[in-house]
C-alpha cells in the first residue's frame, strides 16, 4: 500500500479537472490490484454491461453504485467468475487473467460476501468456513487446525465469532462476519461486498464500517456495491463508481461529490429525495393489534404484547432487523400463524385466529415477502395467478364454477392498468421477471373489492427504478383511497421514504412508535438494537 | 448447462415458450425408443425381437378381437390412472391405485352379495356406490396421515397396497371361498343381475363408458370449477395455496376420496364386468402401470384413455408373446418401465432446447 | 429351551435385518446428498437375481456377490442420470427403476426358478461367537452380515469426520451454497446415489446368495420400501439405522414364525404385520420429526439447477 496522495483541485475549469482526474487515475492504475477494461456482457434482450471500466487498488474502498438493473451486479459476478464477458479484459496485479468460475476468482484472491448469506444453518461456523477446502488431514477433516487459523483471522480484523457455534444460532451481524471470514480464510485480497449493510442495524453498520476500514488498513481492497445507502457510501469509500443502464457514468473521488450529485448520476435526472407527504385523511383506526403474542417455528416467543393501530389512509412502517418478529407479525395478521394471545381487529371486527379466507373476506390484503415461494404458483398461468386470491368473488365465479368471461375481462384490465409485461394471459408465471411478478401480485391485492388494509412485506426488494417507483406510487394512491397500509421492511430507507409513522420492532416487542417527520436515524437505530424510546 | 462428451458439446438452453407439438412428440418417441431398448432385453433371452414384436402388435391391435381385448385391459388402466392423476395434480404422490383397486374389487364383491335377489338396476348402482365409497375411504387414509402426522404418502400408500392385496387373499382363500372351484381359488360366481353387461360379441363391459364419462367430468372439474383450480394451486405451490386462504386439508381429503373412488371402480369393473367373480389375482399390477399411463398422458384426464389403450395393447400383446415364446409377462413390466424412463428423460425438452456443437 | 428359541429368533432377526441395514445405509447417503432413491426395491431385486444367476454360472458365491453389487450400482446410475442430469422427477424416476428391476428380474429369472445352489457359507467368528447368548446371535452369520456391521461405523465416520461427508451434508442442505464454494454438486450426488445402488445390490445378493439360496420372483417383497422408512426412522444417521433395521428384521421374523405357531390369526393377516408395522413406525417417526424439527435434507426432491438468469 503506497502513500496516499492528497490532491487539491481548484474547480475553475471543470473539463481540465476531469482531465486531471483521469490522468491521476492512469498513473495510479498501475498500482491497481484489479483492473477491468471494456467489459461487455449481454443477456437475452438486455445489454447488462457496456464497455465498463473499473479498477481498485489495495488498501482502497471503492464503492460501486447503481440501481437494480444498472449492471453492477453483473459486473461483480463477472469479476467473481459467475459469468464470462463477451468483450473486455481483467487484470489482477497487472497480469491478464480469465476467470471462469468462483474457484478461479478465489485462487486469484478475489472473494465475495453476498447479501443473502451463502451459509448452511445446520453446520457449525468452522464447518461452513472450511466447506469446499482441502483438509490438511485428507480425507479426514481438520477442524481443530481450521479453528486456530480462524481465530487468528478474526482477532486480526476484529470479526468476533464462536467457531463452534451452529450457524442458525448466530445473529445476522455475526453471520455476516462468518461470510467475511469465509473469504478472508481463502486468502482474499479483494473483497466484493453485495449490499453489506442492508440487513444490519445502524449500530451494526457502524461496526462493519470499522471492520472495513481495518481491512483496508491491512492492505485489502474492498468493493462494496449498493443500490442506495448513499450516506454510507459517502462515509466509507475512497472512490465511487456510478453505473446506469449498463454503462459507467462516472468514477470519482468521494471527496469531490455529495449525495445529491450521486443520486442524479444514478438516475439521470433530478430525484426527489423525499416522496411527497400526503396527509392522513382521518383518525379512524382500521387495523388494530392489541397485545398480540405469537410463537415462532422454533417454539420461541416471536411476538410479545404487540399493540399497534393503523389509521385509515395511513402507512405504518415496521422497522427492524430481520428476524425480530416481522415475518411472524405478517403471518399472524393474515391468518398464516396462530396468535397465542391478544386480538386483531379490522374495522372493529375481531379476526384473531380466523382462517385466512375469513381474514381476506374481512378486507385484508397481503403482498408477501417471498414473491415466488408464497405469492404465486409458478406453473400456473398469468390469468390463474391474477385471480389467486379473488376467484371466490361472486363477480368471478358462482358457487362451484368459474365465470370464464368475467375472469378474462378482469384479468385483461389488470394487465393493462398495472403494466404487467407478459406474452399472453396463458403464459406461465415462472417466465415473468421479478418486477412484473410484483406488479401482478400488487394488481391482484390492491384491486380487491373490499380492501380496508394491506400488509406488504419488503415490497421493493430487488427491483429496478421503474418498478420501485411504480410500487411506491401504487401504495401512495392506495393511501389516498383510505386503505390502511402496514409496511414491513428491513430497508430503513424504504420505510422512511413511505411511512407516516414508524414502529420499531426488537425481539418481538414494539420499542416505540414515531411519526416519520420527527424520526431521527440514530434514535431508530437504537430502538432496533433494543433500547426503548426516550419519553 | 453444458454436457461435454469427447469433442461434442451439448448445451441445454432454457426455453422461453413451450411448443405445443412436444406434448405429442415426447410420448411417441419415448414409446418407440422403449420398444427398441426392450428388443435388446429380448435378445438377451434368446428371443428374436422382430418376431416377438410382430406377435405383440398382432395380439394387441391385429384384428377386431385383439382390439376389443386391448380395450378390455385398458378399462381398469384408465380408471386407475385417472384416480392417480387427479391426486398427483394436487401434489399428492398417491401410488396406492393398486390397493384402491383391490379394495374396490373386495367392496364390489361384498355389494353383490348383499342384495343377491334384486334386479340389475338396483344392484349395479349400489355396487358402484359401495365401491366408490370404499375406495375413497381407503384413499383418504394416507391423506389424513400426511396432513395430521406428516407421514410421507408414497410410503403409506405403497404399504397399504400390500395390506389390501393380502386382505383380498384372505377373503378369497377364507370366508368367501367358493367350494365349487377347486384348483382355482375364487369367490362364487356373480348372479346374472349383478353382472355389468358387455358390448355384444366382445368382453368390453360398459364400465368403459363410465370411465370415459369420468374422463370428461374430471377435465371439466379441473378446468372449470373452483375446486379444480384449488387442487392445481395446491399441487403447484402449497404455500401459495395457504396464502390464498385455501383449506389444504379439506381439499386433499376430497381429492384423495375422488381419486381412490375412481381407482376402486377399476376393481369393480374387473369383478362385475369381466370375471364375474373375485379371483386371487385380480390385477397384474394395473395400479402401478397406471402411474406410467397417467404420466405419459401428462396427467390430463382426456389424454389418459388413449394412453391406457396403448398400455392395454402392450399388456395384451405381452400375453401373446408369452404364449408363443414362453416369455414371462414380467417382460411387459420391464418395457413399461422403459417407457417411463424415456418419458422422464425426454421431459427435459419441455424446459430446454438442445444445441449440439463440435468443440474446436 | 426357551432361551434357544429366543436366541434363534434374535439371530434370525439379525439375518433378516441385514439386507435392510445395507439398503438403509446406502439410502442415507443418497438422501443426505439430496436425492430420494425410490429405486432401492428394484436394485435389490436385480441384485438378488444377478447374484443368483452368477452363482449358478460360476459356482463362486464371492464373484456372485460382487456382480450383484455392481448391478445395483449400474441401475442406480440410471436413476442418477435421470434425476440429476436430466432433472426428471425423482419420485417417478425411482419408481421406474423399481418397476424395471422387478420386471427385468422376473423375466430373466424364469429359468432359475426351483434351482438351488450352494451360496455363501455361515462363518462363525472365532472367540466372539463363543460368548454366551450374544455370540450365537451376532457372530454366527454369513460374511455379508458382517459387512453390514462394519458398514455402520464406516458410514458414520465418512459422513461426519471426513471432507467428503461434510460435502455431502452441505450439498443435501443447500446445493447452491455448496456450488458457490466450488463443490461439484452433480458429482457428489452421483457418488452418493451410486453408493446407495451398490449397497442395495449387495443387500439383494444377501437375499439370494446367502440367506435363501434360491431365486423367487419378487423375493424382495417390499423390503426396498421398508429401507426407505428405516432411513426416515434413522433421521439420516447411520447409527440409528441399525436400530431400525434390526427392529424390522425382528418384526418380519415374528411374522413368519407366528404363522407356524398355529395361533388363530389367519396367515394373510400375519403376513400384513411388517407392512402395518412400517406404517405405524412411519406415523410415529414423522410426528417426532415434526416435533423435534428434524427434517430431511432440505434439498431433497429438488433437482439442482445452477441459477440461470
Amino acid at each position: 500500500m503506497g502513500p496516499r496522495r492528497i490532491v487539491l483541485y481548484i474547480n475553475r475549469n471543470p473539463s481540465s479537472t476531469r482531465r486531471k482526474v483521469s490522468e491521476l487515475q492512469e498513473t495510479e492504475s498501475a498500482a491497481a490490484v484489479v483492473q477491468m477494461k471494456g467489459i461487455t456482457k449481454t443477456f437475452p434482450g438486455v445489454l447488462a454491461n457496456d464497455h465498463v471500466d473499473f479498477d481498485i487498488r489495495s488498501g482502497e474502498i471503492h464503492a460501486l453504485l447503481g440501481e437494480n438493473g444498472a449492471g453492477k451486479t453483473t459486473l461483480m459476478n463477472i469479476l467473481y467468475g459467475l459469468y464470462q464477458p463477451e468483450e473486455g479484459e481483467i487484470y489482477v496485479d497487472g497480469r491478464r487473467v480469465i476467470i471462469n468460475s468462483p474457484k478461479d476468482a478465489i485462487n486469484l484472491g478475489i472473494g465475495m460476501v453476498h447479501q443473502l448469506f451463502r451459509l448452511i444453518p445446520s453446520l457449525t461456523v468452522t464447518e461452513n468456513i472450511v466447506l469446499g477446502l482441502r483438509s490438511s488431514r485428507r480425507p479426514f477433516l481438520d477442524l481443530d487446525v481450521a479453528e486456530k487459523k480462524l481465530t487468528d483471522l478474526s482477532d486480526r480484523y476484529g470479526l468476533k465469532v464462536d467457531p463452534k457455534a451452529k450457524l442458525w444460532q448466530l445473529s445476522v451481524g455475526e453471520q455476516q462476519r462468518v461470510e467475511i471470514l469465509k473469504a478472508l480464510y481463502r486468502g482474499a485480497k479483494v473483497l466484493i461486498m453485495d449490499e453489506p449493510t442492508s440487513v444490519l442495524t445502524p449500530q451494526e453498520v457502524n461496526e462493519l464500517m470499522v471492520i472495513m476500514k481495518k481491512m483496508a488498513a491491512e492492505g485489502l481492497a474492498v468493493i462494496p456495491f449498493v443500490t442506495h445507502k448513499l450516506r454510507e457510501v459517502m462515509a466509507i469509500s475512497d472512490r465511487i463508481t456510478v453505473m446506469r443502464r449498463g454503462k459507467v457514468v462516472a468514477t470519482i473521488q468521494t471527496k469531490t461529490t455529495n449525495e445529491r450529485d450521486l443520486a442524479m448520476k444514478m438516475v439521470g435526472r433530478m430525484v426527489l429525495m423525499e416522496t411527497e407527504t400526503v396527509k392522513v385523511p382521518s383518525e379512524r383506526a382500521i387495523l388494530e393489534l392489541e397485545r398480540l403474542r405469537a410463537i415462532n417455528d422454533k417454539g420461541l416467543l416471536a411476538l410479545e404484547d404487540v399493540s399497534l393501530s393503523i389509521r385509515q389512509g395511513e402507512i405504518l412502517g415496521i422497522a427492524g432487523v430481520a428476524g425480530n418478529g416481522q415475518t411472524e407479525l405478517a403471518e399472524v395478521i393474515t391468518g398464516l400463524r396462530k396468535a397465542t394471545g391478544g386480538r386483531i381487529l379490522i374495522n372493529g371486527k375481531d379476526i384473531t385466529n380466523r382462517s385466512t379466507r375469513e381474514i381476506m373476506e374481512a378486507g385484508i390484503g397481503h403482498v408477501p415477502e417471498k414473491r415466488v415461494e408464497t405469492g404465486v404458483v409458478p406453473d400456473l398461468n398469468v390469468r390463474e395467478n391474477l385471480i389467486l386470491t379473488s376467484y371466490d368473488d361472486p363477480s368471478l365465479s358462482s358457487r362451484f364454477l368459474l365465470e370464464r368471461a368475467s375472469i378474462d375481462r378482469h384479468v385483461d384490465k389488470l394487465i393493462a392498468d398495472f403494466g404487467i409485461m407478459t406474452p399472453s394471459k396463458d403464459s406461465q408465471v415462472r417466465l415473468l421477471s421479478g418486477g412484473n411478478l410484483q406488479r401482478l401480485i400488487l394488481a391482484r391485492e390492491v384491486t380487491r373489492k373490499n380492501l380496508s388494509a394491506l400488509v406488504t412485506v419488503y415490497p421493493t426488494r430487488g427491483l429496478d427504478v421503474g418498478a420501485t417507483e411504480f410500487i411506491r406510487n401504487t401504495l401512495v394512491s392506495l393511501k389516498k383511497k383510505g386503505v390502511a397500509i402496514l409496511l414491513i421492511s428491513e430497508d430503513l430507507d424504504e420505510i422512511l421514504s413511505l411511512s407516516d409513522r414508524i414502529a420499531v420492532v426488537f425481539k418481538g416487542r414494539i420499542m416505540g412508535v414515531l411519526s416519520a417527520s420527527e424520526a431521527k436515524i440514530d434514535e431508530i437505530g437504537l430502538m432496533m438494537a433494543g433500547a426503548v424510546k426516550a419519553e | 448447462m453444458v454436457v461435454r462428451l469427447g469433442s461434442i458439446e451439448i448445451e441445454f438452453r432454457k426455453r422461453g415458450t413451450r411448443p405445443r407439438y412436444l406434448a405429442y412428440l415426447v410420448p411417441f418417441v419415448a414409446v418407440v425408443v422403449a420398444l427398441l431398448v426392450g428388443s435388446v432385453v429380448l435378445v438377451s433371452a434368446g428371443v428374436d425381437p422382430l418376431t416377438a414384436y410382430l406377435a405383440l402388435f398382432n395380439t394387441a391391435f391385429g384384428n377386431s378381437y385383439s382390439l376389443s381385448e386391448t380395450i378390455v385391459k385398458a378399462i381398469p388402466l384408465m380408471l386407475a390412472a385417472m384416480g392417480t392423476a387427479i391426486t398427483f395434480l394436487a401434489g399428492f404422490w398417491n401410488i396406492g391405485a393398486e390397493g384402491q383397486l383391490q379394495i374396490g374389487a373386495l367392496a364390489a364383491t361384498w355389494a353383490t352379495l348383499t342384495f343377491s335377489g334384486a334386479p340389475a338396476f338396483v344392484i349395479i348402482p349400489w355396487t358402484m356406490l359401495v365401491t366408490f365409497v370404499a375406495g375413497g375411504a381407503w384413499g383418504m387414509i394416507p391423506a389424513f396421515f400426511k396432513v395430521k402426522l406428516g407421514a410421507d404418502e408414497i410410503l403409506t400408500t405403497l404399504m397399504m397396497n400390500y395390506v389390501a392385496i393380502l386382505a383380498v387373499f384372505y377373503f378369497v382363500y377364507g370366508p368367501w371361498r367358493d367350494p365349487a372351484a377347486y384348483g382355482n381359488p375364487r369367490t362364487p360366481l356373480l348372479p346374472e343381475s349383478a353382472r355389468i353387461p358387455a358390448i355384444l360379441g366382445t368382453r368390453i363391459h360398459l364400465t368403459l363408458f363410465v370411465a370415459l364419462g369420468i374422463a370428461v367430468l374430471l377435465y371439466w372439474l379441473l378446468t372449470r370449477t373452483k375446486f379444480g383450480l384449488e387442487i392445481r394451486i395446491i399441487g403447484g405451490n402449497k404455500d401459495a395455496a395457504k396464502y390464498a386462504g385455501i383449506n389444504v386439508f379439506k381439499n386433499l381429503l376430497l381429492v384423495t376420496l375422488i381419486g381412490g373412488g375412481i381407482a376402486a371402480l377399476a376393481g369393480m369393473g374387473e369383478v362385475a364386468g369381466l370375471h364375474y367373480t373375485l379371483p386371487k389375482g385380480i390385477s397384474p399390477g394395473y395400479g402401478y402401470t397406471a402411474v406410467v399411463v397417467a404420466w405419459l398422458a401428462r396427467l390430463n384426464p382426456v389424454a389418459i384413455p388413449a394412453s391406457a389403450f396403448l398400455f392395454g395393447g402392450l399388456l395384451n400383446g405381452g400375453y401373446g408373446i408369452q404364449m408363443v415364446f414362453a416369455v414371462p409377462i414380467a417382460l411387459v413390466n420391464a418395457i413399461q418401465a422403459l417407457v417411463l424412463f424415456f418419458v422422464l428423460a425426454l421431459s427435459i425438452f419441455y424446459e430446454y432446447n438442445i444445441v449440439v456443437r463440435r468443440r474446436r | 429351551m426357551v432361551q434357544d428359541i429366543i436366541v434363534g429368533f434374535l439371530s434370525t432377526s439379525i439375518a433378516v435385518g441385514t439386507s435392510l441395514l445395507l439398503g438403509a445405509i446406502g439410502e442415507v447417503f443418497a438422501e443426505r446428498s439430496g436425492v430420494m432413491n425410490l429405486g432401492v426395491e428394484g436394485m435389490m431385486v436385480m441384485g438378488a437375481l444377478s447374484g443368483f444367476l452368477t452363482l449358478t454360472l460360476t459356482k463362486d458365491p464371492w464373484v456372485a456377490t460382487v456382480v450383484a453389487t455392481l448391478v445395483g450400482g449400474v441401475m442406480s446410475l440410471i436413476h442418477a442420470v435421470l434425476s440429476i442430469t436430466l432433472r426428471a422427477n425423482q419420485i417417478l424416476s425411482g419408481l421406474a427403476v423399481t418397476m424395471f428391476g422387478l420386471g427385468a428380474s422376473g423375466f430373466l429369472g424364469q429359468r432359475l426358478l426351483g434351482v438351488s445352489a450352494k451360496g455363501l457359507p455361515v462363518v462363525a467368528i472365532p472367540l466372539l461367537s463363543e460368548i454366551p447368548y450374544v455370540g450365537p446371535i451376532l457372530f454366527q452369520h454369513d460374511p455379508i452380515t458382517y459387512i453390514s456391521y462394519v458398514s455402520v461405523p464406516i458410514a458414520w465416520i465418512v459422513l461426519f469426520k471426513t471432507e467428503f461427508g461434510l460435502t455431502v451434508r452441505a450439498v443435501g442442505e443447500d446445493p447452491g451454497v455448496a456450488d458457490s464454494l466450488g463443490i461439484n454438486v452433480y458429482r457428489t450426488r452421483y457418488i452418493c446415489v451410486f453408493v446407495g445402488g451398490l449397497l442395495a445390490g449387495l443387500a439383494g445378493a444377501f437375499l439370494s446368495v446367502a440367506y435363501a439360496r434360491m431365486w423367487v420372483e419378487g423375493m424382495t417383497a417390499g423390503r426396498g420400501w421398508i429401507v426407505i422408512v428405516i432411513t426416515i426412522f434413522s433421521m439420516w444417521n447411520p447409527v440409528r439405522a441399525v436400530v431400525g433395521a434390526f427392529l424390522f428384521g425382528g418384526v418380519s421374523t415374528l411374522s413368519y414364525v407366528s404363522q407356524g405357531l398355529g395361533i388363530g390369526i389367519p396367515a394373510e393377516v400375519l403376513l400384513m404385520m411388517p407392512y402395518l408395522f412400517t406404517i405405524a413406525v412411519l406415523l410415529i417417526v414423522s410426528q417426532e420429526a415434526v416435533r423435534k424439527r428434524i427434517s430431511a435434507p432440505t434439498s431433497m426432491y429438488k433437482p439442482y439447477v445452477r441459477g440461470e438468469r
